[in-house]
């Protein structure tokens, strides 16, 4: 791991980059859409790269992708059976119109 | 051209998502019901204009947003991008990422499965304004790319990636205040004035 003290994951205040942007930087402004999946392969191999270097990017990286993962685990929710007869029982009336016409 | 014969057999297994997404988006059972309902309705009616093969899921969901859009959403109140919690980067991480040392051995899912409830992950999302909210929900929940929402709502999708962006920004803020109120957060990891130069405890070295 390096340690230029420019890590974007634990340092992100109090130095100034205007012209270049730290690889940590780059990372973390790619972090969303990394792990999208929605990179082109060289962007995404680019931040591998660096993840498999920089343990503090790795780690929030890794936070970001578990929660991902826990805000879609926690967001589901029973269909009630009325509703499901209910549709069931739509379908087939417009069946029965459509064989009708 | 799909037979709607076959309608019922191919449609019906999205019934629990689309529920749970209609759910998010009215933020009321009643609602939901009559919009998964009606979005079937509307789905079986222009079956015919479906092109069997290509995703399925994703056209039930735009006619599901677009049945959302046009007829439950409250008219009075249009949502405006400045209702949004802005938030800094890694907001939630800078703030509960020490969480996976302190118990040693758990990864940060396990930790974050404890820390969030149900009904404090659906109302976080639920909390977010419209357009951010839609996207969060796609993206996140269901696991639509960016070239789908894109389809699904009809924006491009540079628009999606940033209503992304910032929707979730605001999402981690939402779900820490949740955290906070219940009094999670340990000691120590309460910043009272959040800044976004505020270096991460849970990083210390």
């Amino acid at each position: 791991m390096t340690d230029d003290g420019t890590h974007a994951a634990h340092d992100h205040g109090g130095h100034d980059h205007d012209h270049s942007a730290t690889p940590c930087e780059d990372a973390l402004k790619e972090l969303y859409v990394y792990i999208d999946g929605e990179l082109t392969e060289e962007k995404r191999s680019i931040i591998a790269g660096h993840l498999d270097d920089c343990n503090p990017c790795l780690e929030a990286f890794d936070f970001e992708a578990e929660l991902r993962i826990v805000i879609s685990r926690r967001c589901h929710d029973d269909v009630p059976e009325s509703l499901k007869l209910r549709i069931a029982h739509e379908l087939e009336l417009q069946d029965d119109q459509t064989r009708d016409a | 051209m799909a037979d709607q014969a076959h309608f019922a057999e191919q449609a019906m297994e999205y019934m629990s998502p689309l529920y749970s997404a209609a759910l998010r988006m009215t933020r009321n059972p009643a609602d939901a019901e009559d919009l998964v309902q009606e979005t079937y309705l509307k789905a079986y009616r222009g079956f015919g204009g479906f092109t069997e093969g290509t995703n399925l899921k994703a056209w039930l969901y735009r006619i599901l947003t677009n049945t959302y859009i046009n007829s439950y959403r409250s008219k009075k109140r249009r949502p405006d991008e400045t209702e949004l919690d802005e938030a800094e980067d890694l907001y939630l991480y800078r703030r509960l990422g020490g969480l996976e040392a302190v118990a040693a051995g758990r990864s940060a899912e396990d930790e974050l499965m404890d820390y969030f409830t149900d009904q404090e992950v659906k109302d976080a999302i639920e909390s977010l304004p419209e357009q951010f909210r839609i996207a969060v929900l796609l993206a996140d929940v269901e696991g639509f790319s960016y070239k789908e929402i894109a389809e699904i709502v009809d924006v491009p999708i540079g628009t999606v990636m940033s209503r992304l962006h910032r929707g979730r920004k605001a999402l981690q803020k939402r779900l820490f205040d949740f955290a906070s109120q219940r009094g999670l957060v340990p000691d120590g990891m309460v910043d009272p004035n959040p800044s976004p130069d505020a270096p991460a405890p849970a990083l210390a070295e």
